[in-house]
């Protein structure tokens, strides 16, 4: 029962984490909240599911499908809603805009499909192995897998190449690296599009594997991976990801040993809780008031 | 009497020693200044006397009374003022309301006589607009009154900070790089300020300056700190003329 | 009362009214925290329901009378800006954001669990003790005081707080106090509001206080200007008509409430009222006759 209960909260973790690092990335950034991060991913598993029922794709091609898409619905949101506010407006300001932006695409898809779960239909055959008393699922394995190849892809791609060192560089400084010669606009553009791919690939998963997907589903999965993105410390990547899988973990022993009904207050008690005692989260430096 | 006094003062930062054992007292009436290059500790050492850190060890007293962990604002109640030297102001108030801020320290009409409009917040209010108005006109502030205070021009600003620190009557005044960014006509202006505002208010000032003719000229006794290390001190003269601060930093400049 | 205003306007206009009053008091407690003080706070909604389900029990279960049910509603809710603010007013910005978000999620799934409030159905069968004339009345009292306080040492000592704290702290204003303060009165109007709104209706339920009625009332707030009392008042105007007036392209609404939202900040980022102060317009006029 541990063990099952383990590997139920580490998928799920591990989707939390995929949103989360959207987050925690236009956060290292730009330090804007992006509300409507949510709502890219439930854009992503709607996608996911129309590339699979309409025309008919393989799963793992309609995720790809998924994630090009909201590349684009990143970068697009960006340009329009959050660039003009850049530098001439407080964070808040860009956090409403942001917030319009979410009840817009959320609205959006209501009128799309109607505001009702649309099942997906099941896409990969699911056996189920066992290994001595623990059961899982080759859905998980490959939720597993998955998450975990687009974590370190994003590892590798932040550390070794060109365009992660300059979005290192950015969240050090922006005001730097402009001057050091970065396309500012450009590397944000880009952050908006790997942190909106990552989204979706995590809304394709949970699509599949709770076999649903509704419109307002983006609202309350984007406000726990914000949480899990502020437990690792907010614009820390590796805090995002250990931040992603506990909450995900802790989630499903407090439902599983205390109460189902108390399902979405868990999350945001153990933030709170862990926020009281290291207010700059998990991973997050503490910071020297500079005076 | 010592207005101030530390002993063996050390901070730390996370392995990083920025104050070593720094010990200083300055006396009643005086005006004492610190030099040192950039990143010898002077900031740390303001932010310490004012109560933002606490100190990792060493005491500090203000007027006999230990002050190590008192928090910030009741330092500043105490009567300990300062400036900022990347200046603090409340950008989106008026430059009045700047100054009526700085007064928060001195003033006790209680919340509900405020939201009640009683007698006694009313005059406090009144006595309270007054001195600002006066603090405003000390320091040539008094026709932007109204103004944003971060629309105004930098010297401007820094004259503002020294109105707010001033509206708090302290008897120690910490001013942190006061002529940073102003020509030397505004400094000339600035020293008489300084000197006015000593007597006027029978202040003792501790002052953080890089400007060595200024620091000279006003300063009735100087320390020097050197990577989180005092040292020197003595008058203007002994310290113009001492070794170790010609080679860590004098030597450079004059 | 009532019946003399519906011999002017119908039924429907009073209703609205109604509903401004009550969002005004909303955006102004909001407006006090996070406007005037800058403690960014996203779960206004949760101190609502405190004062609506306390407000709502206090007259169905012990038949207390409405004024006493309405103070007894907003001072719990107070009570609990007060318990929540002590320990999280010292976390900084987005963390206090995400923590007021948690707070607003935990109070909504507490009251779906709350046998006494009826769980997700809610209460129902309050009398609609709220009249136009109750609502509008403590309206101009919370106008009054509110502007009475920001113009005092402690309303500018909440606006230092937010301008800088550390600048403010050497001025000898105790910060944490000041932001718990502040947090406290937020709280104890929201709570205030939700009794209003319990005796409104005559119906309550968890779904009334979720998320995005705690981001409504930011809306107001950060709209109409921040920090400004006259901003806060037609934050509250605006976004409460303007749902209403967009009912004629009525499933399309929300689409046309989110992009007026990213379309406002763009053209307004301060607010619509926000940094404008009546002594600016009169040099504006005074320079026009010269």
């Amino acid at each position: 029962m541990f063990w099952e209960q383990l590997l139920n909260g580490l998928t799920l973790g591990s989707t939390y984490a995929l949103i989360a690092l959207g987050y925690t990335m236009v956060y290292g950034i730009i330090q804007l909240i992006n509300f409507a991060h949510g709502e890219i991913y439930m854009f992503g598993a709607f996608v996911g599911l129309v590339l699979v029922t309409v025309f008919g794709l393989n799963i793992i091609v309609a995720l790809v499908g998924a994630m090009i898409f909201c590349m684009f619905l990143g970068m697009l949101i960006e340009r329009i809603a959050y660039r003009p506010l850049r530098g001439k407006s407080s964070r808040l300001s860009a956090l409403i805009s942001a917030i319009g932006v979410s009840i817009f695409l959320s609205t959006l898809m209501v009128l799309i499909r109607g505001p009702n779960t649309t099942r997906y239909p099941e896409i990969i055959k699911i056996t189920t192995y066992n290994i001595g008393s623990i059961s899982i699922s080759s859905l998980q394995i490959i939720i597993l897998a998955l998450a975990t190849l687009l974590m370190v892809g994003l590892q590798v791609m932040i550390k070794k190449t060109r365009v992660g060192m300059a979005m290192r560089a950015c969240s050090q400084d922006l005001e730097a690296s402009y001057l050091m010669g970065i396309n500012v606009n450009r590397v944000i553009s880009f952050t908006f599009a790997v942190g909106s791919a990552l989204a979706a690939a995590g809304g394709v998963m949970v699509g599949v594997y709770y076999n649903a997907v509704w419109p307002y589903m983006g609202l309350m999965a984007g406000l726990k991976a914000f949480a899990a993105a502020v437990l690792g410390g907010i614009g820390s990547i590796p805090g995002a990801m250990v931040g992603g899988l506990t909450l995900g973990v802790l989630e499903i022993f407090g439902v599983a040993y205390l109460s189902s009904s108390y399902k979405d207050a868990i999350a945001f008690a153990i933030l709170i809780l862990v926020l009281i005692i290291r207010p700059q989260g998990i991973f997050g430096q503490k910071k020297i008031k500079k005076v | 009497m010592a207005v101030l006094k530390l002993e063996g003062i050390t901070q730390e930062f996370g392995g990083l020693r920025a104050l070593d054992s720094v010990s200083l007292e300055v006396e009643a009436g005086n005006i004492f200044g610190i030099i040192g290059p950039n990143g010898a500790g002077k900031t740390t050492l303001f932010n310490i006397i004012t109560g933002i850190y606490t100190p990792t060890e060493g005491n500090l007293f203000f007027k006999d009374e230990m002050i190590t962990n008192t928090s910030a604002y009741n330092i500043a109640r105490l009567g300990v003022g300062r400036t900022f030297q990347n200046i603090r102001l409340f950008g989106k108030l008026s430059v009045l309301d700047n100054v009526k801020v700085g007064s928060y320290g001195i003033t006790s009409s209680s919340f509900f006589s405020n939201l009640l409009g009683l007698p006694k917040a009313k005059r406090e209010e009144k006595l309270v607009t007054e001195k600002s108005l006066e603090l405003l006109e000390l320091v040539g502030l008094v026709e932007v009154r109204h103004e944003y205070a971060d629309s105004l021009a930098y010297g401007d600003q820094r004259r503002l900070e020294i109105a707010r620190a001033l509206a708090l009557e302290p008897s120690l005044l910490l001013l942190d790089e006061p002529a940073a960014g102003m020509n030397s006509s505004e400094k000339l202006e600035l020293m008489e300020l300084i000197n006015g505002i000593k007597e006027q208010f029978d202040l003792t000032i501790l002052l953080v300056e890089h400007d060595m003719n200024l620091v000279m000229n006003i300063c009735d006794l100087i320390a020097v700190l050197d990577y989180g290390k005092k040292i020197a001190e003595g008058n203007p003269v002994e310290v113009k003329s001492d070794e170790k601060v010609i080679m860590s930093y004098l030597g450079v400049e004059i | 009362m009532e019946g003399f205003l519906l011999q002017f306007i119908d039924a429907y206009y009073l209703r609205i009214l109604v509903i401004i009053g009550i969002n005004i008091i909303l955006a102004l407690g909001l407006n006090l925290i996070t406007g005037v003080t800058g403690q960014l706070s996203m779960g206004h909604a949760g101190f609502m329901s405190i004062g609506a389900y306390t407000a709502a029990i206090l007259t169905l279960q012990f038949g207390l009378s409405f004024g006493i049910a309405l103070l007894g509603g907003a001072v719990m809710a107070g009570l609990f800006g007060f318990l929540i603010g002590i320990p999280t007013l010292r976390l900084e910005g987005d963390y206090l954001a995400m923590v007021t978000i948690g707070f607003g999620e935990i109070i909504r799934v507490f009251f779906l669990n709350f046998e006494l409030g009826g769980k997700a159905t809610g209460l129902y069968g309050m009398t609609k003790y709220t009249t136009f004339t109750t609502v509008w009345i403590l309206v101009i009292i919370i106008v009054l005081l509110n502007a009475k306080l920001l113009k005092s040492r402690h309303g500018r000592a909440l606006y230092a707080i937010r301008e800088n704290e550390i600048a403010a702290e050497a001025a000898g204003v105790n910060t944490t106090l000041m932001k718990v303060l502040a947090f406290t009165i937020g709280a104890f109007l929201a709570g205030l509001a939700g009794g209003l709104y319990a005796h409104y209706m005559g119906y309550i339920a968890p779904k009334d206080f979720a998320f995005m009625k705690s981001i409504e009332i930011l809306n107001m707030v950060v709209l109409g200007g921040m920090g400004s009392i006259p901003g806060s008042i037609l934050g509250a105007f605006i976004l409460t008509i303007a749902p209403e007036m967009l009912r004629i392209v009525d499933e399309y609404r929300l689409l046309f409430y989110g992009a007026l939202l990213v379309i406002l900040m763009i053209f307004r980022p301060n607010g619509l009222l926000g940094n404008v102060r009546i002594y600016d317009l009169k040099k504006r006029f005074r320079k026009k006759e010269v």
